[in-house]
């Protein structure tokens, strides 16, 4: 070290851009990846790019992705919804139990029913976290249990079987128009239409700004207890319509049915590139996080690879995804760093 | 310059206005009236309730009593955005950004410009930040995330999101400590403009002569109220230094003439990048020694770093002759320094521990035997030094957070006393206790250097350290910009040191 004077940086065209087209990147890169683990699995298993097989990828994907929607819109204000794999197996169970108890009821009532549970315990969660000031963390755990506690006392040891689901009902599980399944399009609807919603309105704006700088958010007005209690309201309501979903693709449910659902959630969300603490990250990006994951774990099975590997892969891609992040932002820093004092015209 | 309107009615009156947290009163009497087209500065020491009144003109802070005027309609803010949405934008010390965010997103969080269907028109939000920024004479990109930009360009955003208001009044609250010449300039510059267009400024600078450059009128606050408003061509440096610190001194320090032994501690050189650089002085036995400065000015972060708290990145620190390893208090410790920090709920006591056991926390080592430590030795350590400090307490095993204040601030200093250091470091000895108990431990103080202490002692309080200190150095921006003995030291002269007047100014 014989001089302490560093030498400029060198000066890079629009690093600025480069930042960006970093950050847009990421969405690009989850889908190389998918693409890549499809493809050497297909090479060593060529039933695995059938129709019948794509279409598990994408069934399987659906639920977790649905539910990494309405994580996301927590996670993004520096909360976490741990309640959403009991809200699932409630709401699945009791929309069940109605088509049990009336039979000829119309279909559409099922999902709208699911939703509207999801919906309350979403609320009671957000309100108890904003008002008490507990942490989410701490609420949701306890929210986890009680949901859970609640939906083994109703469904006592019975379950739902197949025989008492609708036709008409289960369709949406398992059919498909020209190869997708309908369940993947519903999916894939509400994930584009959140996503663009994230996008383009103020409140949800406002969501980003709660996560990046809480007390800045209090400083601009913005109602950040409102907000907060929305995007809990909104995971629980998506929770709740995916348990609608889950009794509509397995048509068997018992007081297990979604359980343990709430970590490949947020797993979905991290490999999906959101921000475990707030303020940034897309709902694409984690909805394409739970593709990854099904994928991966899909093409373990394809490879007759013992499934226990399973885990032990997805966590791995956890711990990278979470070092790759740290990489980035830091070499994010360094060129707006740069890009400032090129800009500056002092 | 435009002389402001003063027959005009004016564009906000604050008038008595007080406001409390707990026992501390932070704001007694706050009053001031800016009217249109004028630039106002607020001037006081640190804790004079600058903070406390520029909180309640932004609705964060709800007044106890007082009446709050804008324009001619009484008001009273619920929140933050009552106070935008009724015209009066601050522009906060510390930038308050958003970094995930695009810098057009934090200049619009909250208002975004909309296209039908309530969505966000990115376009109209991308060219009024490019038009505020003409207007600043700034080049910034407004897409590029907030992460990442400097503190100048944070506030340069900050003032930008001030401007988009439209606001009749702005409050600056020293936008200017982070700033470059230049952009101070042209800081300066847009004050002007707004002031033709109308609106009126409060501006908050500890540098005086920015606020003799460009501020009409002056207002002076001490102690939580309202001393004074004058023109600015009224008043002279000087005296707007008297008028903040002008207080009367009494018996509440105690000073006894003290021989002076070896130098205990010496600090040599001690930097810590981009806080503070080329820090060297020293301390004897028997002395106290002064660390003036304002706010920000590094006083702390030099306490911290001597103590090894936070670790230097260059100099040396050397106690009774040993020198000290780097970022190492238990060292610290052991060469016989003590360190009283600034903030003792946070960082002095463990607030939900009794009494005893905080006094003891310090001297644990001592006190075990067999690596066991018996109640008992707890107690009488504590029971001797609660005597010693004339502490006020129910019982030994209450909770600290029961006590006063000053009876907290006692134990800190019982805890480190329970270990007779040679070195006492003591941050803000006084801040927020009552006056009595002040006395008491200015009262201590004196007695260990009686005892032959050296104490290194940091206060934003002026009189406290003309009272105690032996010497006293004036920290500014990091560096150490003057030091004067006892017989120097006078108000006017640090606060001319501390706010970058050692130039000497026409009295």
């Amino acid at each position: 070290m014989s001089t302490a004077v560093e030498s400029p940086p060198p000066v890079v065209e629009a690093p600025v851009r480069r930042a960006e087209a970093l950050l847009r990147a990421r969405e690009l890169g989850i889908v190389v990846a998918i693409v890549v683990v499809f493809v050497l699995t297909t090479l060593h298993n060529h039933a695995f790019a059938k129709s019948g097989s794509l279409q598990q990828l994408l069934t399987g994907a659906s639920i977790i992705a649905l539910l990494a929607v309405g994580e996301t819109l927590v996670i993004i204000t520096r909360n976490v919804d741990l309640s959403v794999g009991s809200v699932v197996g409630l709401s699945a169970y009791l929309v069940g139990d109605l088509f049990v108890k009336h039979p000829g009821m119309p279909v559409i009532l099922g999902f709208v029913v699911g939703t509207g549970i999801g919906l309350g315990i979403g609320l009671v969660n957000g309100l108890i976290t904003t008002v008490t000031r507990v942490p989410s963390l701490v609420v949701t755990l306890a929210a986890l249990y009680i949901v859970r506690g609640i939906d083994a006392l109703i469904v006592h040891g019975r379950r739902i079987d197949p025989i008492s689901v609708p036709k008409s009902y289960s369709v949406v599980g398992y059919k498909a128009i020209l190869g997708v399944p309908w369940i993947a399009i519903i999916v894939t609807l509400i994930v584009v239409a959140v996503g663009y919603a994230m996008r383009s309105f103020r409140s949800s704006r406002e969501l980003y700004a709660i996560g990046s700088n809480p007390e800045a958010a209090t400083l601009a007005g913005i109602p950040a207890g409102r907000r907060v209690v929305t995007a809990f309201a909104i995971s629980g309501a998506l929770a709740g319509l995916s348990g609608a979903l889950f009794l509509a693709e397995y048509a068997t449910v018992d007081a297990t049915a979604g359980n343990g659902y709430e970590l490949s959630v947020i797993a979905a969300v991290v490999v999906g590139g959101v921000a475990i603490f707030g303020g940034s990250g897309t709902v694409i990006g984690a909805a394409l996080g739970a593709l990854l994951l099904n994928t991966i774990n899909q093409a373990l099975v394809a490879s007759r690879i013992s499934a226990f590997w399973d885990q032990a892969i997805a966590g791995g891609l956890l711990l990278g995804t979470i070092a790759f992040d740290r990489w980035l932002s830091l070499r994010i820093a360094r060129s707006l760093r740069s890009a400032e004092g090129a800009r500056r015209d002092v | 310059m435009t002389e402001p309107d003063h027959e005009a009615p004016p564009a906000l009156l604050l008038e008595k206005a007080s406001k409390s947290f707990g026992a501390v009163h932070a704001l007694i009497d706050g009053s001031i009236t800016l009217y249109p087209g004028e630039a106002h500065a607020l001037l006081g020491e640190n804790g004079a309730g600058k903070s406390t009144l520029v909180k309640i003109l932004a609705g964060v802070h709800h007044p106890d009593g007082g009446r709050l005027l804008v324009g001619d309609r009484r008001v009273s803010f619920s929140g933050p955005a009552a106070a935008r949405d009724a015209g009066v934008s601050i522009i906060y010390q510390e930038p308050t950004l958003f970094p995930d965010l695009s810098v057009a997103e934090n200049i619009f969080v909250g208002r975004h410009p909309l296209t039908s269907g309530r969505r966000i028109d990115r376009a109209e939000m991308r060219r009024q930040t490019t038009a505020v920024f003409r207007q600043l004479g700034v080049q910034l990109d407004p897409d590029r995330p907030a992460r990442g930009l400097s503190v100048a360009d944070q506030q340069i955003v900050e003032i930008a999101k001030a401007l988009s208001f439209n606001a009749n009044v702005i409050v600056m609250d020293e936008p200017t400590a982070a700033l470059a010449t230049v952009e101070v300039e042209r800081l300066f510059e847009v004050m002007r403009a707004l002031r033709e267009q109308g609106a009126a400024v409060m501006f908050i600078s500890h540098r005086l002569e920015e606020v003799f450059e460009s501020c009409q009128r002056v207002t002076i606050m001490r102690d939580g109220r309202f001393v004074k408003t004058s023109a600015i061509e009224k008043l002279t440096i000087d005296d707007v230094i008297r008028s903040m610190v002008g207080r009367d001194l009494d018996a509440l320090f105690p000073k006894t003439q003290t021989t002076r032994g070896d130098e205990l501690l010496e600090v040599e050189h001690l930097s810590s990048e981009g806080v503070f650089s080329d820090i060297s002085f020293s301390v004897r036995q028997g002395e106290i020694v002064g660390l003036a400065g304002l706010v920000g000015a590094g006083r702390s972060e030099v306490a911290r770093a001597i103590f090894g708290i936070d670790r230097r990145t260059s100099g040396t620190v050397t106690v009774g002759g040993k020198q000290l390893p780097n970022g190492s208090p238990l060292a610290a410790m052991a060469a016989g320094v003590g360190f009283v920090p600034e903030d003792r709920r946070q960082q002095g006591l463990v607030m939900d521990l009794s009494i005893d056991h905080n006094v003891a926390l310090a001297s644990l080592r001592r006190l075990r035997r067999l690596g066991l430590i018996r109640r008992s030795s707890e107690r009488n350590l504590a029971n001797a030094w609660a005597e010693k400090l004339q502490l006020t307490f129910g019982r030994m095993k209450n909770a600290v957070s029961t006590l006063s204040g000053g009876n907290q601030q006692k134990v800190v200093l019982a805890k480190w006393l329970a270990r007779r250091p040679s070195v006492l470091i003591i941050d803000e000895p006084t801040r927020g206790i009552d006056i009595g108990t002040k006395a008491e431990v200015h009262r201590i103080l004196d007695e260990l250097v009686s005892d032959g202490v050296a104490v290194l002692m940091i206060s934003s309080e002026l009189p406290e350290v003309l009272g105690m200190a032996d010497r006293v150095l004036v920290l500014r921006e990091g560096r150490l910009v003057s030091e004067l003995s006892r017989a120097e030291a006078d108000e006017a002269s640090i606060m001319r040191a501390a706010t970058g007047q050692l130039q000497g100014s026409p009295a």
